[in-house]
């Protein structure tokens, strides 16, 4: 067939025609990843080594070489403490909604009545997370865990605390409802995933007399470990890009201040992106590592 | 006889082969339903909340059950957020570039499953790589390129990077129809081209007739995603288009331009319960809309099988 059809189009070899034909499929996202996202991430970068000043006539630049970094990052001390917040509750949410969603898929996968109907419940945030929503809710105290942070009891023992265990454990009691909502994805994953695992397996090692408990630990989660790497870097950056999140709001609001500006913006949304990259490259190299210390 | 009674008692308390046992329900059925019930706990106090009196709303001994049926903050809710006018502007906006955006990223993807061409590797990674990239860094030059072609608060600043296949996530939907097509067997192409069919026709007659499940998890993703962004809308859209999420974030100033402080009796002034009685009227169409898709939701992302490896 191959034969064919190449030397009924003349010389074009086989591979030059599936390889143009690919081209053809595939075009109009190379020219618009020029356009829409190449370019502008070049100019926002150039942008942030400029004082940038919009004029009735069009945007003036002024060179000013990496004074946007260092403002950014030693002499700014809202942003670098706004990026220290935007870590900790990252790397304090991550683990809590991977455990919530992987327990949650797992009963959602039994057979029981009325699963439906929960698995309706568990979705839902997917369909209702958006930044003003969230905003008000919280505003209303409808997320916090029924003012728990505000018991005496507790509010003591928070007091007590040093201020780096306090912060991670403060934001885990008043949005403890907010982090499980943003599960519902994952728990989807998980799921699909957990459907794909082969039941003959299940069953073979029934016959060898392993428990549920044996079977769990030794053939489900191991067949969740690809999973659990994809859904942990989506869930990183789900979190990083939503909008109510505080440096995004704080270079947001950069953007347009009289002190700010577009370039100090463009710098600081730099050092967010290079601290999203090490987080996801922290996340990816430990999870690598659990899960090839578990297959040892 | 007393040790076949134990065994009985024990397989019906913890279960055997074919069920799971009293215990293990009871405690499934618990943990379940606690959860959920932390889990739903925001939408019910939303909700409870939004039907208060302001007398209600003061009276500590009301808590989760009105003393009576008080639709006024929907009323105001109503008036404040425009409702109907930015329900069809939410409505536009949040459709057109879905169909757009999956209508492209399904032929991307196809591309990219079907064809080798030199560089493939490298675009899955840029692919990827635009998935992480924040829209802050990308945002401002693109803003100021619209302004210029007059097309701030136009929905041509949200259609066109969707046709461009870089619209709002568009990666995960390239990447979802990338691992569906993957997935397609290579004999039905060779048989629909051996009977001198083309590419493009072998695409619109084998591929996309067996994508249909991912078509409607994009669609459906699709529109959620966009309706409940703000970040890009209030940038691209102010002043030209209003959403209902947009209207939401300036619920205080709208409400008190129709209802100016002064002027307005006690009872009228802005609360908590009219504000969540507008975050509710926000989020209801979402609502409706899943639990009439909700089973094509859940099976269709079954079906896909969505694990993203």
């Amino acid at each position: 067939m191959t034969q064919t059809s190449s030397l009924k189009r003349g010389e074009m070899r086989h591979s030059t025609r599936e390889a143009l034909t690919g081209y053809g499929f595939v075009a109009i996202w190379i020219i618009g990843f020029a356009i829409f996202t190449f370019a502008p991430l070049v100019q926002t970068f150039i942008y942030s080594l400029n004082q940038v000043t919009i004029e009735s006539t069009g945007v003036s630049t002024e060179y000013v070489d990496w004074a946007n970094y260092s403002r950014a990052l030693f002499t700014d001390p809202t942003f670098v403490e706004l990026l220290i917040g935007y870590a900790i509750e990252t790397s304090v949410s991550l683990p809590i909604i991977l455990i919530f969603s992987m327990i949650i898929a797992l009963f959602l996968n039994l057979d029981f009545k009325g699963k439906g109907l929960f698995r309706t419940i568990f979705f839902l945030p997917v369909v209702i997370t958006s930044g003003p929503v969230i905003r008000e809710l919280t505003e209303q105290g409808a997320t916090s865990t029924a003012g728990l942070a505000q018991v005496a009891a507790v509010a003591d023992f928070l007091a007590e605390l040093p201020r780096s265990v306090r912060s991670p454990v403060e934001y885990l009691l008043t949005s403890f409802i907010l982090i499980l909502w943003f599960s519902g994805v994952q728990i989807l994953i998980y799921l699909s995933s957990l459907q794909k695992v082969d039941k003959s397996l299940y069953e073979a090692a029934a016959i060898d007399g392993a428990s549920a408990w044996e079977s769990f630990w030794k053939i489900t989660l191991p067949s969740l470990t690809p999973t659990t790497l994809v859904i942990a870097i989506y869930t990183v950056i789900t979190l990083s890009h939503f909008s109510e999140n505080k440096v995004l709001k704080y270079i947001y609001d950069q953007t347009y201040a009289v002190e700010g500006g577009i370039g100090y913006a463009s710098a600081m949304s730099f050092v967010y992106f290079g601290v999203l990259v090490v987080l996801l490259v922290v996340v990816y190299l430990f999870l690598n590592f659990q899960s090839r210390r578990a297959g040892k | 006889m007393n040790r076949d009674l134990r065994a009985y008692w024990t397989s019906v308390l913890f279960g055997n082969r074919t069920s799971y046992g009293v215990v293990f329900t009871v405690v499934l059925y618990a943990l379940l339903i606690a959860i959920g019930f932390v889990y739903l706990y925001p939408l019910l106090f939303m909700f409870v909340t939004s039907l208060k009196t302001p007398d209600d709303l003061l009276n500590p001994m009301v808590q989760w059950i009105p003393t009576e049926f008080y639709p006024g903050n929907y009323e105001k809710a109503l008036r404040v957020l425009d409702y109907p006018a930015k329900l069809l502007a939410s409505i536009t906006v949040a459709a057109v570039p879905s169909v757009i955006q999956t209508a492209v990223c399904s032929v991307i993807g196809y591309g990219l499953a079907r064809y080798n061409f030199p560089g493939k590797n490298l675009m899955i990674g840029l692919v990827l790589a635009t998935f992480i990239i924040p829209a802050q860094s990308t945002v401002i030059p693109q803003m100021l390129t619209f302004k210029d072609l007059g097309l701030l608060g136009n929905l041509s600043s949200l259609v066109l990077p969707a046709l461009a296949g870089q619209g709002f996530n568009s990666a995960i939907f390239i990447l979802i129809f990338y691992q569906t097509f993957l997935a397609l067997p290579k004999v039905l192409e060779e048989a629909a081209r051996l009977d001198g069919a083309s590419d493009l026709k072998i695409f619109l007659t084998v591929g996309l007739p067996a994508a249909a499940p991912s078509y409607i998890v994009a669609i459906i993703f699709s529109v959620v995603w966009y309706w409940n962004e703000t970040y890009l809308t209030v940038i691209f859209l102010e002043g030209g288009i209003q959403t209902l999420p947009m209207q939401l974030s300036k619920f205080v100033q709208a409400y008190e331009n129709l209802y100016p402080p002064g002027t307005v009796n006690v009872l009228d002034r802005l609360n908590e319960a009219v504000k969540l009685a507008g975050t509710f009227l926000n989020i209801l169409p979402l609502l409706v809309m899943y639990f009439v898709m909700q089973r094509w939701f859940v099976e269709s992302v079954e079906r896909t099988g969505i694990t993203g490896e």
